[in-house]
């Protein structure tokens, strides 16, 4: 059985044989080339596209708010430390660079919420449209950001500052 | 006891990483609950912006806030812990240095946890 397979097989795979050779050949006599064959695409190769960012900034936001929960933490402890601690943190947050790190911790929270609730629609298997997904991943962005605005516009005015 | 069960079924469900879809379905169910917790303290940190510190003390030391807070705590470092853990897996590769990231990533966690949840039950019972 073998041998009848193998017959009309080898003359096939005698020039299939003489190519790779041939190939194996030039490939030991330009080694130098082997360094310029093409990679498997990266990053970099393609054109960004929204649910790609959205995918990005999930991942990054969520690094973030790893690190901001300490700002949290701050807070509580000088809450629960006494009057002259929690001063000082509201001085902090107060300054401007505090009032930037504390926009920009607004809107990371707010994004990666969003992202979180646009996988958990995902997860139950609905949404996978291509315009779907580049409907949910346009929504992720746009309402973080209106979302951001909306609570500053909420907390400022209740600190009487607009 | 274990000698009796077949192949299949020991490693059913597992998958290569050998706790099965523990890790995929706990960040699932704390996104979930901090969706909630975290829509609550929004609201109740928007509502403190510009109060006086007796105010603060106070409104923290409610049980209303400060169960929830203490829930938050706790789904927030697990979903914390889970998520810098994929971070980790996916990006370091050297198996002593991948180690030892994954046990500062849940050392981290657990005394961020413990100092915040701490800090509000200090608050509570009489700071």
């Amino acid at each position: 059985m073998f041998g009848q397979v193998a017959a009309p097989a080898g003359i096939r795979l005698k020039a299939g044989l003489c190519g790779s050779f041939a190939g194996v050949m030039t490939g030991m006599a330009e080694t130098d080339k082997s360094a310029s064959r093409p990679l498997s695409p990266h990053l970099s190769v393609y054109r960004p596209l929204i649910n790609m960012v959205m995918s990005i900034l999930h991942r990054m936001t969520g690094a973030a708010l790893y690190l901001g929960t300490l700002l949290l933490a701050a807070w509580l402890i000088a809450a629960a430390s006494g009057e002259a601690q929690f001063a000082r943190i509201n001085g902090f947050f107060a300054h401007p660079f505090g009032r930037l790190v504390l926009f920009g911790y607004t809107w990371v929270l707010l994004h990666h919420m969003l992202g979180g609730l646009r996988h958990l629609v995902w997860d139950t298997g609905r949404g996978f449209s291509i315009a779907q997904v580049n409907l949910l991943s346009w929504l992720t962005i746009i309402g973080s950001i209106l979302l951001t605005l909306a609570l500053w516009l909420v907390g400022l005015t209740l600190r009487g500052e607009l | 006891m274990a000698g009796y069960r077949t192949p299949l079924a020991r490693v059913r469900g597992l998958g290569s990483a050998k706790d099965g879809t523990e890790h995929f379905w706990k960040q699932r169910v704390t996104a979930v609950s901090n969706l909630i917790l975290i829509s609550f303290a929004i609201f109740l940190i928007v509502r403190l912006a510009g109060a006086d510190y007796a105010t603060v003390k106070k409104t923290l030391a409610r049980p209303q806030n400060a169960i929830p807070l203490l829930l938050l705590i706790l789904s927030g470092v697990i979903h914390m812990r889970l998520g810098m853990q994929n971070i980790i897996e996916d990006y370091v590769h050297a198996e002593g240095y991948k180690v030892g990231a994954l046990l500062l990533n849940t050392f981290f966690t657990a005394l961020v946890g413990l100092v915040c949840a701490y800090a509000v039950l200090k608050l509570s019972f009489g700071a």
